[in-house]
C-alpha cells in the first residue's frame, strides 16, 4: 500500500466548557492514501466537523487536542504553531465548507479572492496568478471563467459559489481536501454536477478527500471507503463495499436500513429507537448501548475494544450483527 | 380511484411581486430603470388528492413546492385559479364551510424551531388550537395533549417543557402533533424530514404511516429527496420553475420516467446500491424564476431539446390513465412547428 497523505492516530479533541468537559473527538484513528476518497458519515454532533476542523488545526479554546497524532505526508502536525500551520493550510491542506461563504469573502471580486489565494503561498506574477484562477475555475466547471472573475459572490448562485470555494481549494493542488458536508445544501442535478467535477479531479491529480457527510447515499457514490462515527468515535470502517454490504457495527447496520428508497415503499422503515446522546453524559460502557437491540452485559462494563480485520477494516463492538441479519 | 377527493385544485397560479430593493432605488434616482419584478412562483397547476392518499410534491429550490403547498393548506389566496375542498370552491364558502376547510387541511413546516414559539411550553402549543375553537373544554385539555402526545410518540410528562429542551426527532414530533390536534383530514407536510438525521427521519417517516394507517390522514408531501418520496407517496407531480412538468403513479414515474427533466432527477438520486460510480449531469443552472426562459422551461439544460422547444410551451399530454408529461416529445416532436 502507498504510503497514506494522512495519518490520524488516536485523536482526541476536547471542549472545556462551563458545564464539563465535551468530548467531542475521543480516540479516533484513520488514513487515507494519495487519489483516495474517504467517506466520514454519522449524525449531527457525532464529531465529523470537529475532526476535520482539528486536522485543519482549526480548533479554538475552549476546545484543544488532549492527545493523538495527525500526520500528513509523514510529518506531525499537532503541536505546530498557528502561524506553521498557516503555511500548510491552503497549500497542502485545504477545507470546503458546507457554506461556501465561509470560505469567500462577500465584499471581494472573485479574481482578488482567487488571486490573493495564489499569492499566500507563492510568488508569482500578476499575470501567473490571474491565468492560475481562469484555470481553476474552468475545471471546477465554471463556464466562461475570464468573465465570471470579476464578479462578486452574490452574483453567484449557491452552486457557483461552491465551486468557486472548490477552485480555490484546488488552486495548489493540495495532498489532502477536507469537505464538510459541501453539496448538502445543494439541489440534485447541482449536487451531482460538483460531485462529478470533484470525483475527476482527485482521479487526476491523486488529491486524496476526506468527505464529511450524514448522506450515506452520496459516500456510496462517491466513496472508496468509509468510516462511521458515533459519540465521538469511529464505531466502523473499511471499504466501502465491505461495510455497506456487511455492516458488523449495529449503528451502521441501522443507519443502513433508514436510509428510505431502499426498502420497500410504503413498508416501515428500520428505525433505530432513542436519539444521538449527549457528548458530556455518555454511558460508561458502548455509547450505543442505551439505543442498542443487539446489548448484552458486557456493552455496559467498558467500551469496546477495537477489533481489525483485512483491508482496514475495524468495527468496536462486542456483539457484531451476524452475516445473516447484514444483508 | 376508489377513493373519494379530498381537495382539488384547478388552473392554480400565485404570483409575488418583488419591490425594488434600496440599492434599486437609489441607482433609479441616478437614472437607472430598475422596475418591480414578478415572479411566476406557480404557474397553471391542476391536482388532486383523495382521502387517505400521500401525493408528493418535487422539484429543485425554487420551483415553487412550497408555494403550493399553502395554497393547498389555504394560507396563499392563488392569483389565478379555484381550490375546491369536498367539492366545493372554497371561495364560495359560508364561513362554516370554510372553518372546516381551514382545519381540515393543516400545514407542518420544515424547520420546527422556527415554526415553534419558544416561549411557551409543548403542552399549550398542541393544545392551544383545539381549545380556541371549541374542541375541547378547558377541563379536557390536559387529558386531550396528552392523547396527543402519546400518538406522536412523546411521553405526556414532556408537556411542561420548552422547545428547546427537546431533540430535533422530538421537535418535529410536536409539530406533528399541534397540526393533528385539530382532527385534520390533509396534512401539508413542507420538508418536515430534510432537517434531521436519516436514523430520527426514519421514526418520523414511520409515524406518518401509522397516522395514515390510524386516522385516515391525506398527504400532500413536499420534498426534494427522492428517496423519501419514493418511500411514502402515492403519487408524485414533478415541478419546474412554477409548472407541473410530469405527474402520475410514484412505481409507474420510478419505472419509466417520461420528460427529460424527471429522467435527470432519477439519474442523479444517490443510491446505497450505486456504488464509485461516475456521476450523470445534467448541463447548466437552475435559471431564475424571475426571468424562466420562453417555450419549456427546461429547454437550456435539455439534452434532447429541439428548435419548437424555445418557442412553444409543451402541453400537458395524457400518457395514460392518470399519466401526464408537459414535453413536445409526447405531442408531435420537438421541430419547428408548422
Ligand atoms: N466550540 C464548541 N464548544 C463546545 N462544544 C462543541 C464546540 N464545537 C463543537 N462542539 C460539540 O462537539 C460535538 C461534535 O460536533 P461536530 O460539529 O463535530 O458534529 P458533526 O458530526 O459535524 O455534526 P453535524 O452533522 O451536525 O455537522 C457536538 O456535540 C458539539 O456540540
Ligand atoms: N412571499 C414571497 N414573496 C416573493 N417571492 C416569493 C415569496 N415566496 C416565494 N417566492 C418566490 O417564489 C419562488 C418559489 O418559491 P418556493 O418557496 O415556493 O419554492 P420551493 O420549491 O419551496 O423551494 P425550496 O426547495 O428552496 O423550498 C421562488 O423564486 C421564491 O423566491
Ligand atoms: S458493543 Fe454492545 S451495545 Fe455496543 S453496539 Fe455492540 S452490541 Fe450494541
Ligand atoms: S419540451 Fe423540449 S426542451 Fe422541454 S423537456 Fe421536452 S424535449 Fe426537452
Ligand atoms: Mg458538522
Ligand atoms: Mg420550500
Amino acid at each position: 500500500m502507498a504510503e497514506p497523505v494522512l495519518a490520524v492516530d488516536n485523536l482526541a479533541t476536547h471542549f472545556f466548557t462551563r458545564d464539563g468537559v465535551v468530548k467531542s473527538v475521543d480516540g479516533v484513528s484513520f488514513t487515507v492514501a494519495p487519489g483516495e476518497v474517504l467517506g466520514l458519515v454519522g449524525e449531527s454532533g457525532s464529531g465529523k466537523s470537529v475532526t476535520g476542523f482539528s486536522i485543519m488545526g482549526l480548533i479554538d479554546p475552549p476546545g484543544r487536542i488532549v492527545s493523538g497524532s495527525i500526520r500528513l505526508k509523514g510529518e506531525e502536525l499537532v503541536g505546530r504553531t498557528e502561524a506553521e500551520m498557516r503555511a500548510v493550510r491552503g497549500r497542502s491542506l485545504a477545507m470546503i465548507f458546507q457554506d461556501p461563504m465561509m470560505t469567500l469573502n462577500p465584499v471581494l471580486r472573485i479574481d482578488t479572492q482567487m488571486m490573493e489565494a495564489v499569492h499566500a503561498h507563492e510568488k508569482v506574477s500578476e499575470k501567473a496568478a490571474r491565468d492560475r484562477a481562469v484555470q481553476a475555475l474552468a475545471q471546477v466547471g465554471i463556464p466562461s471563467p475570464e468573465e465570471r472573475l470579476s464578479a462578486y459572490p452574490h452574483q453567484f448562485s449557491g452552486g457557483m459559489r461552491q465551486r468557486v470555494a472548490i477552485a480555490i481549494a484546488l488552486i495548489h493542488r493540495p495532498a489532502l481536501i477536507i469537505a464538510d458536508e459541501p453539496t448538502t445544501a445543494l439541489d440534485v442535478t447541482i449536487q451531482s454536477q460538483i460531485l462529478a467535477e470533484v470525483q475527476k479531479l482527485c482521479a487526476e491529480s491523486g488529491t486524496a478527500l476526506v468527505w464529511i457527510t450524514h448522506d450515506l447515499a452520496v459516500v456510496a457514490g462517491l466513496a472508496d471507503r468509509v468510516a462511521v462515527m458515533y459519540a465521538g468515535r469511529i464505531v466502523e470502517q473499511g471499504r466501502v463495499d465491505d461495510v455497506l454490504d456487511r455492516p458488523l457495527h449495529p449503528y451502521t447496520h441501522g443507519l443502513i436500513g433508514s436510509v428510505p428508497g431502499e426498502a420497500m415503499p410504503g413498508k416501515r422503515l428500520a428505525q433505530i429507537p432513542g436519539s444521538t446522546p449527549s457528548l458530556g453524559r455518555l454511558p460508561p460502557g458502548c455509547a450505543f448501548e442505551p439505543r442498542c437491540s443487539r446489548a448484552v452485559e458486557a456493552c455496559r462494563a467498558g467500551a469496546p475494544p477495537l477489533a481489525e480485520g483485512p483491508q482496514g477494516r475495524a468495527y468496536r463492538c462486542i456483539n457484531p450483527v451476524p452475516a445473516e441479519e447484514a444483508a | 380511484m376508489a377513493a373519494q377527493e379530498l381537495l382539488r385544485i384547478e388552473g392554480i397560479s400565485k404570483r409575488f411581486v418583488k419591490p425594488v430593493d434600496l440599492a434599486g432605488r437609489i441607482a433609479n434616482m441616478m437614472g437607472a430603470s430598475n422596475r418591480e419584478a414578478v415572479v411566476h412562483a406557480v404557474d397553471g397547476v391542476d391536482l388532486s388528492v383523495a382521502e387517505g392518499e400521500v401525493v408528493a410534491l418535487v422539484g429543485e429550490s425554487g420551483c415553487g413546492k412550497s408555494t403550493l403547498g399553502r395554497v393547498i393548506a389555504g394560507i396563499h389566496e392563488p392569483t389565478e385559479g379555484h381550490v375546491f375542498w369536498r367539492g366545493q370552491d372554497i371561495a364560495m364558502m359560508d364561513s362554516a364551510a370554510r372553518q372546516a376547510f381551514t382545519l381540515g387541511a393543516q400545514m407542518i413546516f420544515q424547520d420546527p424551531m422556527s415554526s415553534l414559539n419558544p416561549r411557551i411550553r409543548a403542552g399549550e402549543i398542541v393544545g392551544e388550537a383545539p381549545r380556541v375553537h371549541g374542541l375541547v373544554d378547558a377541563a379536557g385539555q390536559a387529558e386531550y395533549v396528552a392523547t396527543l402526545f402519546r400518538q406522536v410518540g412523546l411521553d405526556p410528562e414532556y408537556r411542561r417543557r420548552f422547545p428547546h429542551q427537546f431533540s430535533g426527532g422530538q421537535r418535529a414530533r410536536i409539530g406533528i402533533a399541534r397540526a393533528l390536534a385539530v382532527k385534520p383530514k390533509l396534512l401539508v407536510c413542507d420538508e418536515s424530514v430534510a432537517a434531521l438525521d436519516v436514523s430520527i427521519q426514519a421514526q418520523v417517516l414511520n409515524l406518518f404511516m401509522d397516522l395514515r394507517e390510524a386516522l385516515g390522514l391525506a398527504y400532500v408531501f413536499i420534498s426534494h429527496d427522492l428517496g423519501v418520496v419514493r418511500h411514502i407517496s402515492d403519487r408524485i407531480f414533478i415541478m419546474y420553475l412554477g409548472r407541473v412538468i410530469e405527474s402520475g403513479r410514484t412505481d409507474e414515474i420510478f419505472r419509466e420516467p417520461a420528460h427529460p427533466y424527471t429522467r435527470a432527477l432519477l439519474d442523479n438520486v444517490p443510491r446505497l446500491d450505486a456504488r464509485k460510480r461516475s456521476f450523470s449531469t445534467v448541463k447548466g443552472e437552475i435559471p431564475s424564476p424571475l426571468n424562466p426562459p420562453p417555450g419549456c422551461h427546461f429547454h437550456p439544460r435539455c439534452p434532447l431539446a429541439g428548435p419548437r422547444c424555445s418557442v412553444e410551451v409543451p402541453r400537458r399530454t395524457r400518457l395514460a390513465e392518470g399519466r401526464i408529461v408537459a414535453c413536445h416529445l409526447a405531442d408531435g416532436g420537438v421541430a419547428a412547428a408548422a
